[in-house]
């Protein structure tokens, strides 16, 4: 396991007055209803987990479902009631005032559902912003400036204002102030949920190629399964502040844990979302077929060729070297097969 | 029963009027009523009861209970004005080092906290001043008059004409381009050839001074009640007050407390203008939405950063607004203020009012207008100024202003030296063209007035005799036939009815306060000249407001205007007006309507634009015509809004009423003028001044209401 950059422990998150005392009394037993009696919202229940370095984890989850509160606690927009959060292993509810705001100055960049771009500054000094906030010469924020706004493809908009912009363009505006200060840490609150459809897509590719050149550690909040299915490395599902199930995504669209992740899962077209790999059975020394494919391709791309073999196909990574074999039948259980426990 | 229960609300307005009207009825008019005397008069009269609180007497008429109340609140004025002498001549004194008297002296701390504020006021003003004008107080302030005397070379005269219009127009060209480049240009040529320069660059100086500062102010404290609750809960009250209290009742304390002079006018401007800045802050800071925030947060600002880069720029729409108005004020002040000893056009413009002078008032007012248009597009443009980060510039494109500004200083101080070699009549007019020795149009306009008064002057009259003894005479024996009881019913009832228990409650604590002061009869006629004025000018709005709203250049063209008129100081209204029925409360009336309109329109306007275009499909789809559009969506949907525009319209048509009381009122502004000239009249001039805002107050918390309720009912939140 590589190197983790975000650890939350037993973290919670109690909207109200007397949340701090509630908490207490309710020891660590939170239960939703019996506190919004009291007056009390949960936004965040007893949430454990770790993101590595390099990672996308994407947090999916209806609204309400405390998604937004739970990446605000551990960028500390918003306090956490109880819990330890870890950033690159140090403890980030103890950081002073100063030092929150240098950590965010230099490892953490994110992007929010309605761009949240300010009104009064042109694209090029919206993407500064951050650098001129750290101190930096003008003139220089500006050349750093210039160069995130040729990574998201705005060349020669760079002094519109955000109002003359459409709604995708000022999100990649939003993306490249996040990564002005290029910081290993990324959030992304429902970025592309304010975006058209087809926009919406392009923006998701966009996304992929960015991460794969520049290798963040990524929280991607997102209330569409189809595009956390799309992007994620793994997939947190929340409901009511709880974390539903904690997996990959192959993983959760074949072994949903609860009833209300069932719900997501039945309807995705399992083509779509499932890597050969997911599917593989183990070496053997049978009479494979010529055809080989990359383990790492989504099985409805290449189901067309395999099961057009009679024989059992091969399985290579990226060296080339066969890890696995594959069946064409069972290409097709899998994908119109009902819900099998293990593969 | 049926229908009761199906409007219920307008059973009880019934049920309301029916009492009303019942005691209006039942209660008689006093013989020995007579109106005008206001009660507390310090006139010894046999007739009179007189009871005594805090050592303060009071002497009033005694009437039935029911007709007018006894002014059980007679006392007050006294005793604040005795606070007020208290404070600034007896209390806390600390010792000071006397500079002339080599000791110690033991003076009270609030003299000298207003002596320090005023000393330094007259600094900053004297300092501004001299850049144009000339002078040596401010050397004088840093080193004495025996160094002056001993170094004549220090007395430096000020910049000519020539020289300040040229750097007012390259910095117009600089803020906002060619357009506002031309427009200070010609306002400055215009203002120094028709022979105002003096006065101008006085009234110049003061508003320089007291637009920063009350921006500053109103600035802060907006940011202080947007971060603290507690702040906000302090402030609101007095704000509430103080926007609705006109502007001449503050003058009387002010001249108590700071003296005579431009000093206090500063001060007075800034009390003015500071609460609208504070409302506007704080209103564009609550508008900034939560992400934008927490981008900033994110972008790893600290508090002042993220107040100062992120969050007051997101809310400049507000925030410039609030300059606007607090420009405005500053305008409108620089009349008032002449009162207290404010030098410059204001003093110009009331002297000349004062003589009838109508020509000469015309021209100051023109000026003031002028220079008030032209400092409010100036800080617009400012305000709205973009950075070019990409620009190659040469060294000349980059400082070709302050180049042109250095050349026209040479050119401007040679022209000026050369001129005093060719002296005109011993004036220098490359210099500075003197006061009354320019250009003046004031014999033309004069000859003007003249010639309407000779031509329409019988119908002229006609209109203002009928208008007299028609409408406005009945309609204030109207107005004062109201049993006082009844008054307070009407209005308590009619917060109950919009608003409930706690409606009802700040209303009937408003009015019983104004009925139990010694002024119900002059607050009765300040209301009657509002109430005139506002339907008047809601009628003329609301026709106006919608015919222009049927063509979109009209409308854009109809907001300019309001924009416009809007920058005018409040007493330049009464020059035409005065040139048309000289000094009759037709006059006042018609300034009133004039002003008030204003925001009429405007209102009419934003309302009918704030209707959603998707509710226009809808109608047009339904096959309604345009008068249907206009009776079943538009205005419906729009009331809310409009009656947000009658509140501004009543607040302004109470300004007016009050400044009216110039030409000559019986209201209660006459009453604030008075405490003017009165020795003891600050305690009288701020209460009345509460009386005023408290009934501003009472039809804004009744309004206000009602919109929110309607807008609520309508789902448009």
């Amino acid at each position: 396991m590589s190197k983790v950059v975000i650890k939350c422990d037993s973290v919670y998150k109690i909207f109200g007055a007397k949340a701090q005392k509630m908490l207490q009394e309710a020891n660590g037993n939170v239960d939703a209803k019996t506190f919004q009696d009291k007056g009390c919202i949960v936004g965040v229940n007893n949430a454990s987990f770790e993101v590595s370095k390099g990672e996308i984890l994407v947090v999916m989850g209806l609204s309400g479902s405390g998604k937004s509160t739970l990446l605000r606690c551990i960028s500390r927009l918003t306090e956490a009631t109880a819990g330890k959060i870890f950033i690159e292993g140090v403890d980030l509810l103890s950081l002073s005032n100063k030092q929150l705001i240098d950590l965010r100055r230099n490892k953490m960049g994110m992007v929010f559902q309605s761009f949240a771009l300010l009104p009064h500054k042109t694209v090029v000094e919206n993407i500064a912003f951050p650098l001129q906030i750290k101190g930096i010469k003008t003139q220089e924020t500006i050349k750093k400036a210039m160069e995130m706004i040729k990574l998201v493809g705005l060349d020669g908009r760079e002094n519109y204002f955000p109002r003359e912009l459409s709604g995708g363009q000022q999100q990649r505006v939003g993306i490249a102030r996040s990564l002005a200060v290029e910081p290993d840490i990324w959030f992304l609150d429902e970025p592309f949920s304010a975006l058209d459809p087809l926009i919406r897509k392009e923006m998701q590719d966009e996304f992929l190629r960015l991460q794969l050149k520049l290798q963040k550690t990524i929280m991607f909040i997102t209330h569409d399964f189809d595009e956390a299915l799309k992007l994620a490395d793994r997939i947190i599902i929340m409901k009511d502040g709880i974390i539903e199930q904690l997996d990959t995504p192959a993983n959760i669209v074949l072994n949903p844990e609860t009833d209300y992740v069932r719900r997501f899962t039945e309807e995705v077209p399992r083509e779509k979302v499932l890597k050969i790999e997911d599917v593989m059975d183990e070496i053997s020394n049978e009479n494979l077929s010529d055809f080989k494919v990359s383990k790492d391709s989504i099985i409805g791309h290449v189901a067309n060729k395999i099961l057009s073999q009679d024989k059992n196909i091969a399985v290579v990574d990226d060296s080339n070297q066969i890890v696995g074999t594959v069946n064409p039948s069972k290409i097709i259980s899998t994908v119109f097969g009902g819900k099998r426990k293990n593969i | 029963m049926e229908l009761l229960k199906k409007y219920p609300n307008l059973f009880q307005w019934l049920f309301l009027f029916i009492v009303f009207f019942f005691l209006c009825f039942a209660i008689d008019v006093p013989e020995t009523y007579k109106f005008i005397r206001a009660q507390a008069e310090f006139v010894k009269d046999p007739n009179q009861v007189s009871f005594t609180v805090l050592g303060a007497e009071v002497r009033y008429y005694p009437f039935d209970n029911f007709w007018r109340l006894p002014p059980l609140l007679g006392w007050l004025p006294i005793w604040v004005n005795d606070s007020i002498v208290f404070l600034l001549e007896e209390w806390m004194p600390i010792e000071v080092w006397n500079e002339d008297l080599q000791e110690f002296k033991k003076q009270p701390l609030i003299l000298i906290l207003t002596r320090s504020i005023s000393a330094f006021m007259t600094f900053v003003i004297e300092l501004i001043r001299e850049i144009p004008l000339g002078g040596v107080e401010t050397i004088v302030a840093f080193t004495s008059w025996e160094w002056l005397d001993a170094n004549p070379w220090a007395k430096l005269p000020g910049l000519p004409w020539t020289v300040v219009t040229a750097g007012t127009a390259i910095l117009g060209y600089k803020l906002g381009g060619k357009g506002l480049g031309i427009f200070a240009g010609v306002t400055m040529i215009y203002v120094s050839i028709f022979g105002q320069w003096e006065p101008s660059m006085q009234t110049l100086s003061f508003i320089l001074v007291a637009t920063p500062l009350s921006f500053i102010f109103g600035l802060i404290l907006g940011i202080m009640a947007f971060k603290s609750k507690t702040v906000e809960k302090f402030l609101n009250p007095i704000i509430m007050v103080m926007q609705t209290m006109p502007q001449y009742s503050v003058l009387v304390p002010a001249l108590v407390l700071f003296g005579n002079g431009d000093h206090a006018a500063v001060i007075i401007t800034m009390i003015v203008a500071i609460p609208p800045m504070i409302l506007l802050t704080l209103l564009g800071l609550r508008s900034v939405p939560l992400e934008v925030i927490e981008a900033g947060k994110m972008s790893g600002c600290n508090n002042f950063q993220l107040m100062f880069k992120v969050l007051i720029p997101t809310a400049r729409r507000d925030i410039l607004i609030g300059v606007n108005q607090v420009i405005m004020v500053c305008f409108s002040m620089a009349v008032i203020a002449a009162y207290i000893g404010a030098k410059g056009l204001g003093w110009n413009l009331l002297l000349a009012l004062n003589q009838l002078n109508i020509g000469v008032a015309l021209e100051a007012g023109l000026c003031i207008s002028l220079i008030a248009i032209l400092l409010d597009k100036m800080s617009l443009a400012w305000a709205n100024k973009q950075i070019d980060y990409f620009g190659k510039l040469t060294f000349f494109e980059r400082y070709k202003n302050t180049l042109f500004f250095a050349g026209s200083v040479i050119i401007g101080v040679i022209i000026a030296y050369i001129g005093s070699f060719y002296l005109i009549n011993g004036f220098n007019y490359l210099f500075e063209i003197p006061h009354n020795k320019g250009i003046s149009t004031a014999g033309f306009w004069n000859k003007g007035v003249d010639w309407i008064f000779d031509t329409f002057f019988y119908s002229l009259k006609l209109f203002n005799t009928w208008l007299i003894t028609e409408v406005l005479q009945p309609m204030r024996a109207l107005f004062l036939r109201m049993p006082a009881v009844a008054t307070l019913v009407l209005i308590i009832g009619s917060g109950y009815i919009i608003g409930g228990i706690r409606s009802a409650l700040i209303v009937g604590g408003l009015s019983l306060f104004i009925a139990l002061s010694p002024w119900w009869d002059r607050a009765l006629v300040t209301t009657y000249m509002t109430v005139f004025g506002v339907i008047v000018s809601c009628v003329i709005g609301l026709i106006v407001g919608t015919l222009c709203f049927q063509n979109k250049h009209t409308m854009r063209f109809m907001l300019n205007v309001c924009d416009i008129f809007q920058t005018f100081p409040s007493f330049v209204y009464l020059i035409p007006v005065m040139m048309l029925f000289g000094i009759t409360d037709t006059s006042v009336l018609i300034a009133v309507i004039v002003y008030a309109t204003i925001p009429a329109v405007r209102y009419t306007i934003e309302g009918l634009r704030s209707v959603p275009t998707v509710l226009h499909d809808v109608a047009s789809m339904s096959g309604v015509t345009k008068i249907q559009r206009l009776l079943k969506i538009e205005f419906p949907l729009a009331f809310p809004h409009m009656m947000l525009g009658l509140n501004q319209t009543i607040v302004f048509a109470l300004f007016m009423v009050i400044i009216g009381a110039f030409i000559g009122t019986e209201d209660l502004g006459q009453y604030i003028l008075k405490a003017l000239s009165d020795k003891k009249g600050a305690g009288i001039g701020l209460l009345l001044g509460v009386c005023v805002a408290f009934i501003g107050l009472i039809f804004d918390n009744l309004i206000r209401t009602w919109v929110d309720k309607r807008k609520k009912h309508l789902g448009i939140v």
